[in-house]
C-alpha cells in the first residue's frame, strides 16, 4: 500500500471521528433544550422544590451544560451509557442484547439482499430494455413504493396466519439455538430484504449501464467475449464505487431504519427499545441510542468511502 | 461443395455491403439513413488496404462489419462479408463471438480509453488469446512479452504488469497493437491508430505497426482520414466518401496519379500559399518573461516566455501536447494569472487577472476554441451566439444588430438563412465558422486560435484556413495560431515560436524558423510530419536526432 492511499484513509477516519464528536453535541445540546430536565422527569408533576434541588445536586445536574456534556462523553467513552430513568436499568447492559438482534436480522437481510440486488442489476443490464429487464426493474420498485408496514402485514397474513410457515411474532431470546432463530427473523428479514432491494439493483443497473457506453466495453466485445462476461469482467469493476455507496447507505438503513419492522413483528432489536423509551420520555436511552445509530451511519459511510478509494486503481497504484 | 481454390480465395472479400441505421431527429418519426452504400472490397492474406475518407464516409463502419460488429443501432442489412471463405453474416451471435478476437482483432483510435482502467495490461492482451483457448496462460504471455519487444516497448518484461493509467498513450496504442496480434488473428482492422497522439509520437507508433505487420504477415484494414500516413503502411488504398467507394487502387496510384477528382483534393489537400509578412515597426502585443504554474506554484507549465505579436499578423505556436502552448493563450487572456513577467498591450501592461481587466480590454482579445460544438450553448440560435458579443461590447439592439449579424454571417461565408438555426443543425466546419463570426463581432484586434482545424478534416480544415486568411486581410486581425499540426502552420504563419517542455526554443519569422540549420526538437518536429511518398516512414526514422518526449 502508498502512502497516498493510507493518507486518504486516515483523512476520512479522522473525519468521520470529527463529525460522530458533533453529533453527539447536537444529542446532548437537543435534549437539554427540551423544557424540564432528568429531576422532574423522575419526580412528576408533584415534586417539592426541596426534593427537585436534591435529586439535581445528587445527579449534577447544577454543574453547568459543558461540564455535564464532557462526563457524559467520558462515560459513553468508557462504555458506561448512563441509567436509563425508567426502569433505573443501566443502559450499557440493555442495549447490548438489543444491539446484537437488530445486527443479527440486519445481517441476515444484508446476506440476502445485496448480492440479490446485485445479480439482478448485471441481469437488467444484460437484458437491458428487454421484458426482462421492464420486469426485474418493475418488481423492485413496487416492493419499495409499497410502505414497510404494509408489506410486513402481507407476509404476515399469507406466510403466519394463512400458511403458517414462519411465527407472525419474532420473539428471540438469549440462548435460542440457531435455527428457531432463523426461523424466528425470517419474515422481519424477507421485510427488509424487499424494503431495500430496489433502490440498490436499480443503482447497480444505473451506474453499469453509465460505464457500457466506455470504449473498453467495446474492446471487451470485440474480442469475443458473451454478454454477460463483458459486463461481469469489464463494466463492473469500473462501476463499483457508486455502488458500495448505496450499499452502505442501505446497510446502515437496515440498522438504524428498522423501527418499524421491528415494531410490527415485536422483535427485540433497537428500534423498539428506542420507540419504548421515546415515549417514556427516557432521555438518556434516547440519547445512547441516538449516539450509536449515528456512529453505525458514519462509520458504514466511511467504510464505502474507503472502499471507493481502494477500488480506484489510479489510487492504488500511482504512477 | 462450390469449387473453392484456396490460393485464390481472398482472406476477406465483402460484396456489396449496405449498413444502415436508425436516427431520431428531434420534432420528426425516426427514420432510417444509408451509412454504406454497396461497397465492396477484397483483401488478401498479409496485404494491408488502407481506408480513407472524411468524417462520416463509413470507414469505421466498414472496418467493424468485418467482425460483424456494429456500433450503436447500426445495423448490416445487405451484402456479405466473406471471411475465410464463409459469410459471417450468417453465423449468427455464437459465429461473431468465435471469429471476434481470434481470427479478427480490433484496434481502437484511443488505446486510453480503450483498456479497461481497473485491470492490468497482461490480462487485457492475453485475455482474448485464452478465451478462445489459442494458448495456455504462460505460453500467451511468453508471446505478449514477445510482441512489447518487436513494438520496442520499454521494459517489455514488467510492462504488463502495469495499470493502463501508468503507461503513456503512445506506448499504449503499440500494447493495444500487442494485444491485437497476441491471438495471432488472420485480419487486424486498425481505426484511426495514431490520430490521437502527436506527430512525434505517432512515427514511433506507425514504423511499429508496420514492422509488426511485415513479421507476422497478418493482413490489416488500416483507417485513417490521413492520406500521407495510410501511404506509408498499406500495398493498396481505398478512398471512401458518404459510404460510397471513390477509387480503389494501389497505394503509388492513388497519391501519384489519382483517378477521381476527390482523391485529387485530398491529396493536395494542405496547399495554401501563404506569403510571409514583414513585421511593423513595433508589435501591439507582448508577452516578457511570463512563467506561469498550475497548484499554486507546483507545476511550472511555462518558463520565461517571451514573444511578440503584430498589428494583422499570425504568429503560430507549435509545439506536441503538454508543451504549454495551450497556457501561453491561458497567460495572455488572464485566466491563468502569471507568476512572473507580463503582457503589455499597445504599449501599457494588461491586468494579470481576467477580472481584473476592463471590458475594452476584454473585448481587444477574443478565443476560438479546438471544440467549436462545446464552445456554444446549445439552446441559443446562431443569431443570439453572434449577437452577444454585439451587445455586450457595443450595446448594439434590434434591427442595427441583425444586421451587424447578417453581415458577419456573410463574412464567414454562410447565408442569412443560418440565423434561426441551432448549433446541433449545423457541420463541424459550420460550427467553426459560427465561432469564429462571434469572435470577430466584437472587432478584436487579436483572435487567439487554439488548434481550431485539429478536429476537422483536412478538406474542410483547408476552407477554414482560407477563411482566417481573408478575414485578416480586410480587418486586419491578429492571429495567435496554436496548433500542434506543422502543415497548418506553414500557410497561414508570419512568425512562429516552437514550444518545448514550458519553454520557446525557437523563435522568429516563419522563413527563418523554417530554414535549416534546425536545433534538435525543430528538426525532430519538422520530420516527423508525414508526407505523401513512400518510403518516407523509413527515411525519417533514420534520420532522427532525438526520442519524442511522449515515449
Amino acid at each position: 500500500m502508498s502512502s497516498p492511499i493510507l493518507r486518504l484513509i486516515a483523512q476520512r477516519i479522522a473525519l468521520g471521528i470529527l463529525l460522530l464528536l458533533a453529533i453527539s453535541v447536537l444529542i446532548f445540546a437537543g435534549t437539554q433544550i427540551l423544557p424540564g430536565d432528568v429531576a422532574q422527569a423522575i419526580l412528576g408533576q408533584s415534586a417539592t422544590p426541596e426534593s427537585l434541588a436534591n435529586l439535581r445536586e445528587q445527579l449534577g445536574l447544577n454543574e453547568p451544560a459543558y461540564l455535564r456534556y464532557f462526563h457524559w462523553l467520558g462515560g459513553v467513552l468508557t462504555g458506561d451509557l448512563g441509567t436509563a430513568m425508567s426502569s433505573g436499568q443501566d443502559i450499557a447492559t440493555s442495549i447490548k442484547g438489543r444491539l446484537w438482534n437488530t445486527l443479527f436480522l440486519a445481517f441476515w437481510a444484508a446476506i440476502v439482499a445485496v448480492p440479490l440486488a446485485i445479480i439482478l442489476g448485471l441481469i437488467a443490464v444484460r437484458y437491458r430494455n428487454g421484458w426482462v429487464d421492464k420486469l426485474i426493474s418493475g418488481l423492485a420498485l413496487a416492493s419499495t413504493s409499497f410502505p414497510e408496514f404494509f408489506i410486513g402485514y402481507l407476509l404476515v397474513y399469507f406466510f403466519a396466519v394463512k400458511w403458517q410457515i414462519f411465527p407472525a411474532i419474532s420473539t428471540v431470546y438469549d440462548g435460542m439455538p440457531f435455527g428457531e432463530r432463523m426461523q424466528a427473523i425470517a419474515l422481519p428479514a424477507t421485510a427488509l430484504t424487499l424494503v431495500v432491494l430496489a433502490h440498490m439493483m436499480r443503482m447497480t443497473r444505473a451506474a453499469i449501464l453509465n460505464v457500457m457506453q466506455s470504449a473498453y466495453v467495446e474492446t471487451a466485445e470485440l474480442k469475443g467475449l458473451s454478454a454477460f462476461a463483458v459486463i461481469r469482467k469489464h463494466a463492473f469493476p469500473n462501476a463499483i464505487a457508486p455502488i458500495i455507496n448505496v450499499v452502505m447507505l442501505n446497510l446502515a438503513y437496515l440498522i438504524v431504519g428498522v423501527v418499524v419492522v421491528e415494531v410490527i413483528f415485536v422483535y427485540p432489536g433497537m428500534g423498539q427499545y428506542l420507540v419504548d423509551h421515546v415515549t417514556k420520555r427516557d432521555v438518556p436511552v434516547v440519547q445512547a441510542v441516538g449516539l450509536i445509530f449515528a456512529a453505525v451511519y458514519i462509520s458504514l459511510n466511511i467504510i464505502a468511502d474507503i472502499a471507493a478509494i481502494v477500488a480506484n486503481p489510479r489510487l492504488r497504484h500511482p504512477k | 461443395m462450390a469449387d473453392v481454390k484456396a490460393k485464390s480465395t481472398p482472406l476477406l472479400d465483402i460484396r456489396n455491403l449496405r449498413i444502415e441505421a436508425t436516427v431520431y431527429p428531434p420534432g420528426e418519426p425516426p427514420k432510417t439513413i444509408t451509412l454504406v452504400h454497396d461497397v465492396s472490397l477484397t483483401l488478401e492474406k498479409g496485404k494491408v488496404l488502407g481506408l480513407i475518407g472524411e468524417s462520416g464516409a463509413g470507414k469505421s463502419t466498414i472496418g467493424l462489419s468485418s467482425m460483424g460488429y456494429g456500433r450503436g443501432g447500426v445495423r448490416i442489412t445487405g451484402g456479405e462479408v466473406i471471411l475465410n471463405g464463409r459469410d459471417i453474416l450468417k453465423g449468427g451471435k455464437e459465429g461473431f463471438r468465435k471469429l471476434r478476437g481470434r481470427e479478427v482483432c480490433y484496434v481502437a483510435q484511443s488505446a486510453a480509453a480503450a483498456f479497461n482502467p481497473a485491470h492490468r495490461l497482461m490480462d487485457q492482451v492475453v485475455e482474448a488469446t485464452l478465451l478462445h483457448g489459442r494458448a495456455t496462460r504462460a505460453e500467451a504471455e511468453k508471446r505478449a512479452v514477445a510482441l512489447f519487444k518487436k513494438l520496442s516497448l520499454p521494459n517489455p518484461e514488467t510492462i504488463g504488469e502495469r495499470f493502463p493509467h501508468q503507461v503513456s498513450g503512445g506506448q499504449l496504442q503499440r500494447v493495444m497493437t500487442a494485444m491485437a496480434l497476441c491471438s495471432e488473428p488472420d485480419l487486424i482492422v486498425f481505426d484511426e491508430p495514431t490520430t490521437a497522439l502527436d506527430v512525434t509520437t505517432q512515427i514511433d507508433v506507425l514504423s511499429a505497426i508496420k514492422d509488426a505487420i511485415r513479421d507476422t504477415h497478418v493482413a490489416a484494414l488500416y483507417i485513417t482520414h490521413d492520406l500521407a500516413v495510410v501511404a506509408q503502411v498499406s500495398d493498396e488504398i481505398m478512398v471512401l466518401r458518404h459510404g460510397r467507394l471513390v477509387e480503389w487502387g494501389g497505394t503509388r496510384q492513388i497519391i501519384k496519379e489519382p483517378r477521381q477528382e476527390y482523391t485529387n483534393a485530398l491529396v493536395s489537400v494542405h496547399e495554401i500559399e501563404h506569403a510571409e509578412q514583414k513585421p511593423a515597426a513595433t508589435p501591439f502585443l507582448s508577452v516578457k518573461n511570463v512563467t506561469a504554474a498550475y497548484g499554486g506554484g507546483q507545476v511550472k507549465v511555462l518558463k520565461n516566455v517571451s514573444v511578440d505579436i503584430y498589428p494583422g499578423q499570425t504568429l503560430a505556436v507549435v509545439g506536441e501536447s503538454g508543451s504549454g502552448k495551450s497556457t501561453l493563450a491561458r497567460a495572455i487572456t488572464g485566466l491563468l494569472p502569471p507568476e512572473q513577467g507580463s503582457v503589455t498591450f499597445d504599449g501599457r501592461p494588461l491586468a494579470n487577472r481576467l477580472a481584473d481587466r476592463p471590458k475594452e480590454d476584454l473585448r481587444q482579445l477574443q478565443m476560438i476554441y479546438q471544440m467549436a460544438d462545446v464552445a456554444m450553448n446549445p439552446r441559443q440560435t446562431v443569431g443570439t451566439i453572434i449577437g452577444r458579443p454585439l451587445e455586450f461590447y457595443f450595446g448594439m439592439k434590434g434591427r442595427e444588430r441583425d444586421k451587424r449579424v447578417a453581415e458577419l454571417l456573410d463574412e464567414i461565408e454562410m447565408g442569412k438563412g443560418f440565423v434561426d438555426r441551432y448549433p446541433a443543425e449545423l457541420s463541424g466546419g459550420q460550427k467553426q465558422r459560427v465561432c469564429i463570426a462571434r469572435s470577430l463581432a466584437a472587432k478584436p484586434k487579436l483572435i487567439i486560435c487554439d488548434e481550431v482545424t485539429s478536429a476537422l478534416d483536412p478538406l474542410v480544415a483547408n476552407g477554414i484556413l482560407k477563411l482566417l486568411l481573408n478575414l485578416q486581410e480586410h480587418e486586419k486581425v491578429a492571429y495567435l495560431f496554436i496548433t500542434h499540426d506543422l502543415a497548418t502552420v506553414k500557410s497561414i504563419a508570419d512568425s512562429i515560436a516552437v514550444m518545448y517542455r514550458g519553454e520557446v526554443v525557437r523563435y522568429g519569422s516563419k522563413s527563418k524558423v523554417l530554414t535549416p540549420p534546425f536545433d534538435a526538437y525543430t528538426d525532430l518536429l519538422l520530420s516527423s510530419v508525414p508526407e505523401m511518398e513512400i518510403g518516407w516512414l523509413e527515411k525519417a526514422i533514420k534520420g532522427r536526432r532525438m526520442a519524442s518526449a511522449g515515449n
